[in-house]
């Protein structure tokens, strides 16, 4: 059963980019558990509102697990504590009555903090602008049907087109590395037929910009995997390396 | 050149280097074996491979390379952990927990790296400045002669408090290695690209199984060596 509960939420707050961040912890008294953890934030913003101090600053949009752009690290976790979830999906009957709750912004080299929670990920933008994408000449629309493609390889490709680009595989990368992102984005594409012609383009682009923009290296460490709200898999990294490799030995 | 300049490339050279040295390991505990089987029935195979072995150029150039493979192994992966660390950022999370799945071993390879070298040091030490390099030069670094690699070891191992204690640290360094490679052969072929939703799990086991196959080989010398000193401390 869901009940009222008293917890203390200790945050991340930052005034702005170069300033000096710290933390700083709040009470907050008769939180539902039925209430999702964004809300719970949303109730903090409103006391502290009232107290007429200033609220804090978080990304968070759809609210429904697809937009990826809530952002928190709870507890050690990217989007806390549960597995195969969004913060926005996160509730409170997670947390229990007395706990103190961390949280924290992304914290990676690549994701500079803006403000408080929020972080600036527009990295992972212009690595999908180095090459995430299909280049076709939009004539007339192909018949639905025209290019069979096996229900495995469908499969595949869907499950890493579920990624959101939320970022959560780099913050919980004990490296820093946006691996998992990288090989979701080359994989959804280098399965498919109309994604092949520009697959070696693509999987060179996309790296040489992730590199460039101060991610680290991927050392198979699988936390990325682990903490990733729509499980994308492991396994994409390989494809990647391999789709890399040979790229590179064919030039 | 990709192999420094982009992130695959820089893994692509782990996991070379590192497949390399696994497979140096296993010829290097195939032949500690013979140690054993030598001591059990009289037999001398570990000598016939010292004596092969030797100081012949292949063997010279085989150590050469194998010792460019440490090298850069070595290199890399202080290249690497420099360039992930900053790219972590100056600000570390306050609370970081473990997640399930994800193995002790695959955050400290660097720290499991440095205890193998470290160890390494040691056992070059204890027996190749005393086999090959006194060999090589012609100078001697103990009192045995330098192509009876097995009476080296047994004096090393068997000789009483002190073979206990080098026993027990070659034991210490079997299990740091052991971990560095139950992490390092899976991911090593995962970075070559040889996995996918299937073969993920298998590499896994097939890394796990060559981890211990390896490690155990040594392992077991290392063992029978401590069981007769024991023994013969007690009786």
């Amino acid at each position: 059963m869901d009940n009222y509960i008293n917890i203390k939420v200790r945050v991340w707050r930052q005034a702005g980019p170069k300033a000096q961040g710290h933390f700083e912890t709040y009470e907050l008294n008769h939180i539902f558990q039925g209430a999702s953890f964004l809300e719970m934030i949303d109730i903090l913003n409103e006391q502290l509102i009232a107290e007429h101090k200033d609220p804090i600053a978080f990304d968070h949009d759809c609210r429904e697990g697809i937009c990826g752009m809530c952002s928190m690290y709870v507890n050690g976790h990217p989007h806390g504590p549960d597995s195969a979830i969004t913060t926005c999906q996160l509730h409170m009957r997670k947390f229990h009555d007395g706990e103190t709750i961390t949280v924290e912004p992304w914290r990676s080299r690549a994701f500079p903090v803006i403000k408080d929670l929020m972080v600036d990920r527009q990295a992972y933008d212009k690595i999908m602008q180095a090459g995430g994408f299909v280049s076709v000449n939009t004539g007339g629309v192909p018949d639905a049907n025209a290019i069979a493609i096996p229900k495995p390889v469908a499969d595949e490709a869907m499950d890493a087109a579920s990624c959101i680009g939320c970022g959560a595989c780099a913050a919980a990368c004990k490296n820093g590395s946006a691996m998992l992102f990288v090989a979701a984005k080359v994989s959804q594409l280098a399965l498919l037929p109309q994604g092949k012609i520009e697959a070696a383009t693509r999987a060179k682009n996309m790296l040489a910009k992730m590199d460039e923009l101060g991610f680290g290296n991927c050392t198979n460490t699988g936390a990325c995997a682990a903490e990733c709200p729509k499980s994308v898999s492991l396994a994409n990294i390989a494809r990647l390396n391999r789709e890399y490799l040979c790229a590179k030995f064919k030039d | 050149m990709w192999l420094k300049d982009s992130s695959i490339g820089r893994k692509f050279i782990m996991s070379i280097t590192g497949l390399f040295l696994v497979l140096f390991l296993l010829f290097h505990g195939s032949m500690n074996i013979c140690l054993v089987i030598d001591d059990l029935f009289g037999t001398a195979g570990y000598n016939w491979i010292c004596e092969m072995l030797g100081a012949n150029w292949y063997a010279i150039i085989g150590t050469l390379v194998l010792a460019l493979g440490v090298v850069v192994h070595f290199c890399y992966a202080f290249y690497l952990t420099i360039q992930n660390r900053r790219a972590r950022g100056n600000d570390r999370y306050a609370i970081e927990a473990r997640q399930e799945g994800v193995d002790w071993a695959s955050k400290n390879m660097l720290v499991l790296g440095i205890i193998v070298i470290g160890f390494l040091c040691l056992h070059f030490y204890n027996m190749w400045w005393k086999m090959q390099f006194a060999e090589l030069t012609g100078i001697h670094t103990s009192m045995f002669d330098p192509a009876d690699g097995s009476a080296i070891v047994k004096a090393l191992f068997t000789d009483g408090w002190c073979g206990i204690i080098y026993c027990l640290l070659y034991i210490v360094w079997l299990v740091a290695l052991w971990f560095h490679l139950s992490h390092g052969i899976w991911s090593a072929l995962h970075t070559l690209g040889w996995s996918n939703l299937i073969w993920l799990k298998r590499i896994k086991v097939i890394g796990t199984i060559f981890a211990t196959l390896t490690v155990g080989l040594f392992m077991v010398v290392d063992v029978y060596f401590l069981g007769v000193n024991i023994c013969s401390m007690i009786g």
